[in-house]
């Protein structure tokens, strides 16, 4: 069953206020599908982190959030776009503590965490798309 | 143009010789939307500058609005609208100031049989387009400058470093935590220290919607930079949702001292400076 995707809403991810913007968005979608607060809190957390990757890695792009349902489950979607260098190495990047920055190297693995499901799809060159999903419990 | 030549242009000396009548109309036509939060003679005043200035250039087609010819126009215009801004009228409001002025001009001309006076009049409304688009690019200038400057402002107001005990300060955060406010937050913390010879500063985040690992990294850098000053720092206010998101990060705090509330972490450094909290009774039994 495909999810029904219901109002999708995008925010381009230019500078550090946008990443607060996308933080503000997911938290109104997450309190709108009554998300408990300890989940609201880390979905929040994991879109920051990522918003903030695909700004300083990905050299900005967007975010799309959404609210999807498949199975009879409620849950929120997000996803962040960029067309910067791409990730080289999957498996290193989604290793604790490994950062290409100045990081702590816990944004991309810790986030993955954070959700209950989580999409990377990067081609160096062309760009880097991550999902995530977390479902109403 | 011939005519043009010989009898200068149509509209202009219209417009010139209606001057009065003019400005009174086109404030009439404003001073109805606007009532009460600005007065006639303000508006008259305003108008009738921007009405001499419009004079010159009635002729133009306003298509080089960036030109020389439009530049007093263009500074009437900004202050205006910035004006406008900080009076909180809303964009259409103050865009609409301008666009009232082409019905009064067409109500002028309203009823002559002149075919080239009205293409003049078509003309000096492309231009009258032009301006009121004008002011709304100056008005969303002069909002961002509003926005800039009250966030500048509340990164100084939201960062108190205040003194609960002797020797001990607390910081409470509130908000989001970037980098800007958290270098402020720590050079705040880390002068006040010195200056009050403090050795215990609690940073509190009860305030703080989420930490994720930028935020984290930021108060990992100030208690160790306290600390390279000899005082012992305590994060407090680390509710349950905030602690389960850090675990699920993966962040750890390391032999930093972290509570739940901030009277936890006040309660921790007075113990660590040898004062207990006692009720009086229990004193007494001692």
């Amino acid at each position: 069953m495909t999810p029904r995707s219901d109002g999708p809403e995008e925010l381009p991810i230019r500078a550090d206020d946008d990443v607060v913007r996308v933080r503000q968005l997911v938290r109104t979608y997450a309190q709108q599908v009554k998300l408990s607060l300890v989940d609201q809190t880390k979905l929040v957390t994991a879109a920051s982190e990522l918003a903030r990757n695909t700004l300083v890695y990905g050299g900005g792009g967007f975010a799309r959030v959404e609210i999807i349902t498949a199975d009879g489950r409620t849950g929120i979607r997000a996803s962040f776009h960029d067309e910067g260098p791409g990730i080289p190495d999957l498996s290193l990047a989604l290793a604790d503590g490994w950062s290409s920055g100045k990081g702590m190297g816990l944004g991309l693995s810790g986030a993955r965490r954070l959700v209950d499901e989580f999409d990377l799809d990067s081609e160096v060159g062309r760009g880097t798309v991550v999902m995530v999903v977390k479902w109403k419990r | 143009m011939v005519g043009e030549a010989e009898h200068g242009h149509r509209l202009t000396e219209l417009l010139r010789s209606n001057t009065d009548a003019l400005v009174a109309a086109w404030v009439e036509a404003v001073a109805t939307t606007l009532r009460g939060r600005t007065t006639g003679a303000e508006l008259e005043r305003d108008f009738r500058e921007l009405f001499t200035s419009l004079l010159p250039v009635a002729s133009g087609d306003g298509r080089d609005l960036s030109g020389h010819a439009y530049a007093e126009l263009r500074s009437l215009l900004g202050d205006l609208s910035r004006s406008r801004a900080r009076q909180n009228f809303s964009p259409s409001e103050t865009a609409s100031s301008v666009f009232a002025l082409k019905r009064v001009v067409f109500e002028l001309v309203n009823g002559q049989d002149d075919a080239e006076l009205f293409r003049q009049v078509l003309s000096f409304s492309t231009l009258l387009d032009g301006l009121g688009l004008l002011t709304f690019e100056a008005y969303a200038r002069a909002r961002e400058e509003i926005i800039k400057e009250q966030s500048e402002q509340l990164l100084e107001l939201t960062t108190p470093v205040v003194k609960l005990w002797e020797g001990v300060l607390a910081v409470p955060l509130v908000g989001t935590l970037d980098s800007a406010r958290t270098q402020v937050v720590m050079e705040k913390l880390l002068e006040a220290l010195v200056e009050t010879g403090s050795e215990h500063a609690i940073i509190d985040i009860t305030g703080v919607l989420a930490v994720d690992t930028q935020v984290a990294q930021h108060l990992l850098k100030t208690v160790v930079a306290a600390r390279l000053m000899g005082a012992e720092c305590t994060i407090s206010g680390i509710r349950p949702q905030i602690a389960q998101t850090i675990v699920a990060l993966g962040i750890e705090f390391g032999d930093i001292a972290t509570k739940a509330t901030l009277a936890d972490a006040l309660r921790h450094a007075l113990r660590r400076d040898g004062v207990e909290v006692v009720r009086k009774g229990e004193r007494g039994a001692l």
